[in-house]
């Protein structure tokens, strides 16, 4: 299906991630919870408001804010 | 003093029920120098054998970037535990595993407890630890903490680590070929100067200055600058390259090798799936309803005013035993101490201090419990998940709400379990922003007075009123949050990756444990100090006393009085000890009398320290519309917000006045020409932002880590106050508002 930024992902739709774009302290937080590429993620839902994100991955459930998401490129499929 | 042998682990992965289970009581509970982060210590006994254990701080990495992992990290440095037990969450074992293999790249000593594992069998998740144990070359022990399962036999794998002399053997781990090689140049540069090498690998210091880690970065400049600049010159290098050719940085590169070798370890027949991996389970359905759009919020709302209900409803009546305990003593002290200045301190300095700090005690382990229950069953990370985004805006956390509720955003709160409620966040900068704002909620030692001024001059809309305060106070923090994070404490906001874990029972052990280290912390630290200011306060009040003439004079008035009267009504007042039965002419005696005592007593607290204070800053405090009567009150405030109302009855010579029966005491400010509605609003918004008690201001002092803070809160809230309560005078005023 191609590439997408996870913000534009909708809810229950999956992937796998291509690309971590994020440096600093926040890449760092993303890529210990195991957002690296090669991970299989799917959209778990969102907050009432629509931000921050809800994702499976790994089995368990991580949220992420929009504007951290807008730093993760997802294969979708 | 036995072995030390240290607990690491992420964040709910089981790790503080196994440090209950296996400390029990036998815990203490501290800081680690410097820092508010909670150090716990315990004692394991097994075949005779002592060990203390160190609960280290819950994390999922070793970063530079959290106070947590620093914390961890210098711990493991510096102490050098026998061997550090690390907790893994066998349901969610591939991230798990990313903390335990940056142990074994520090060269650390470890011995996997497989917990969960009941969890994870649910789950169709099997494990082979033996395979687990073999690749990794270190023992794996599966546990239930819960129940205690597998405990013993961890405990023996430790101690036999313990009694092993040879160093384990370092795994070196790929980072993939550019880094590996960049990686291997470093550390001979390492070694061959020997930089860092008295405590640190020389390979994790490599990894390290491939990371780009700050506190490694420092260490080393300060050791040796020239080697130091030498590397960061090789890492710069490989970093320049591997945004060229691969767009991407050694730090991200080093990540994803961690976890292609755990993924690479994990196929080699460790795991298998029965289920999905990500399929949904019982948490998840239950999330399907608890942050649904429409339902989440009000079920939120339910239950955020559910915690509220519990922590001050149900410590009613245990705060009434305190009280009524206190109130005894102070009675007993009046009846059988002989009048003067040491029945004053022990009276209003010792036992009204003391009764201060223990009637906070209820409250606290209420909201703690409450507070527990929900962080432990998981609910408070959807909370904090579904406002976060309203927060956000103002550089505050979605975990913020809980510590603003319990001020008092919800009127009658309290900001000491307030500011104590900020330790479920885990952002700094956030965190402080909360605990410096938490104080303009409406607390319950300020309604009484609201309830004064409004009973005095806006008993026609005394509903609006009491909204327009919960706004002011709601929109007010939120905004003086947000300028806070854009002046004293800015930087970026501390990243949302949170982990939203399986809704789980929490122990009933677990939770009265953590309940009452809480609590007991606050008695500690917070009381003595909290005693002591009680006795300055009263001293500012009392000292010093009204010279001999003037209380002559009052004595002579007495006497007047009683002379006018026959002896036989004298008589009879002195011999009764209740109030019934008394003649009239005995009770216009009484009346005089206490208005003479009362007389006195306004004259003696405009002579006191706090009176000549009040009546010094008089000329400034007219801006605002108070006369030396208010801010003798609002000096008082200082002790306790309710105190504002007493302080006014003394000041307007009413003698005692109870915060709760203001009848006399509204009248007399209503028909009083000094004040009008316009002053009471101005009063009004003063209350709501100056200065908070100074027991809130000793619990900031000590969240935050520094009585700067403490400080910070008192100059700036009462400024603020000020500057806000002139605002409105003069413009009402000006306008010709409110009988101004």
């Amino acid at each position: 299906m191609g590439k997408l930024s996870m913000r534009k992902m909708k809810e229950n739709q999956s992937g796998i991630i291509s690309a971590v774009k994020a440096v600093g302290e926040m890449g760092r937080r993303i890529r210990d919870m195991g957002l690296v590429p090669g991970t299989n993620i799917k959209i778990q839902g969102r907050a009432p408001l629509y931000d921050p994100v809800a994702l499976r991955v790994m089995g368990f459930t991580l949220t992420l804010r929009n504007n951290e998401a807008d730093f993760i490129d997802v294969e979708v499929k | 003093m036995g072995t030390t042998i240290a607990l690491a682990g992420n964040p709910n992965s089981g790790k503080t029920t196994l440090f209950n289970e296996l400390t029990g009581a036998r815990q203490h509970v501290g800081n680690y120098p410097g820092v508010t982060v909670e150090k716990k210590q315990g004692a394991y006994v097994s075949n005779g054998y002592k060990m203390n254990i160190v609960d280290l701080p819950g994390t999922y990495s070793l970063t530079a970037y959290s106070l947590e992992e620093v914390v961890a990290r210098d711990f493991l440095v510096s102490k050098k535990p026998k061997v550090v037990i690390n907790i893994v969450d066998a349901s969610n074992l591939e991230r798990n595993l990313y903390l335990s293999l940056q142990f074994i790249e520090m060269g650390i000593p470890i011995c996997i407890a497989l917990n969960m594992i009941d969890v994870a069998k649910n789950r169709g998740i099997e494990i082979n630890e033996k395979k687990l144990s073999e690749l990794l070359g270190i023992p794996v022990i599966p546990t239930i903490a819960r129940n205690g399962q597998g405990k013993t036999e961890l405990m023996n794998a430790a101690e036999k680590m313990v009694r092993k002399t040879e160093k384990p053997v370092p795994l070196d781990i790929s980072y993939g070929g550019d880094v590996d090689q960049v990686l291997v140049e470093i550390e001979a540069e390492i070694s061959a100067n020997n930089f860092l090498t008295d405590t640190y690998r020389a390979r994790w210091v490599a990894l390290k200055y491939l990371e780009n880690d700050k506190q490694i970065h420092l260490l080393g400049q300060k050791t040796n600058p020239d080697v130091s600049a030498n590397l960061e010159a090789m890492v710069n290098r490989l970093s320049t390259h591997l945004q060229d050719t691969l767009n991407t940085y050694p730090e991200a590169m080093i990540a994803d090798h961690r976890y292609g070798y755990i993924r690479s370890i994990l196929k080699q027949g460790v795991v298998s799936f029965q289920l999905d991996q990500n399929r949904l389970f019982v948490s998840d359905k239950i999330d399907k309803i608890l942050t649904n759009r429409f339902w989440g919020p009000i079920i939120m709302i339910v239950i955020l005013i559910g915690l509220y209900h519990f922590t001050f409803t149900y410590s009613e009546t245990p705060i009434g035993w305190l009280e009524s305990f206190f109130g005894w003593l102070g009675g007993m002290v009046e009846t059988y101490m002989q009048d003067g200045l040491i029945k004053s301190l022990v009276i209003s300095g010792i036992i009204d201090g003391v009764g201060g700090v223990i009637g906070f005690v209820p409250l606290i382990m209420f909201m703690f419990f409450g507070i527990s229950l929900l962080e432990d069953t998981g609910y408070l990370a959807r909370a904090a998940f579904m406002l976060d985004r309203i927060f956000q805006i103002f550089g505050l956390h979605g975990s913020s709400v809980m510590a603003f509720i319990v001020s008092g955003g919800i009127a009658g709160g309290c900001a000491v379990p307030g500011v104590m409620a900020t330790r479920t966040l885990k952002s700094p900068r956030e965190r402080l922003a909360t605990l410096l704002t938490v104080p303009f909620m409406n607390c319950g030692a300020k309604l009484p007075v609201f309830a004064l001024l409004v009973a005095a001059f806006f008993t026609r809309n005394k509903a609006e009123i009491m909204l327009i305060i919960t706004l002011t106070s709601w929109s007010g923090a939120l905004l003086i949050a947000k300028f806070l994070r854009i002046t004293v404490i800015r930087g970026p906001s501390t990243p949302f990756v949170m982990e939203l874990p399986p809704y789980r029972l929490p122990t009933f052990k677990g939770l009265v444990i953590h309940t009452w280290e809480r609590t007991w912390q606050y008695i500690k630290k917070a009381g003595t100090i909290i005693l002591g200011i009680s006795i300055i306060l009263w001293a500012m009040m009392t000292f010093p006393g009204l010279p001999e003439s003037q209380k002559q004079s009052f004595e002579a008035q007495r006497q007047e009085e009683i002379t006018t009267v026959p002896s036989i009504i004298v008589a009879e007042l002195e011999s009764t000890d209740t109030k019934e039965q008394l003649s009239d002419e005995a009770q216009i005696l009484q009346n005089s009398l206490l208005t003479i005592d009362a007389r006195e007593a306004e004259a003696a607290l405009k002579f006191s320290i706090a009176g000549r204070f009040g009546t010094a800053l008089e000329s400034v405090s007219r801006l605002a519309g108070f006369d030396w009567r208010t801010n003798i009150a609002l000096v008082g405030g200082f002790a306790a917000k309710e105190v504002v109302v007493s302080t006014l009855g003394t000041a307007y010579s009413l003698g005692k006045i109870d915060p709760e029966d203001n009848q006399s005491l509204s009248k007399t400010l209503a028909s009083n020409p000094s004040w009008s509605p316009l002053v009471a609003l101005s009063l009004i918004i003063f209350m709501i932002f100056y200065t908070p008690c100074f027991v809130a201001v000793v619990c900031i002092s000590k969240e935050a880590g520094s009585w700067k803070w403490g400080a910070f809160s008192m100059a700036f809230n009462t400024l603020l106050a000020f500057v806000l309560a002139v605002l409105v005078f003069q413009f009402g005023t000006a306008m010709g508002l409110l009988g101004g």
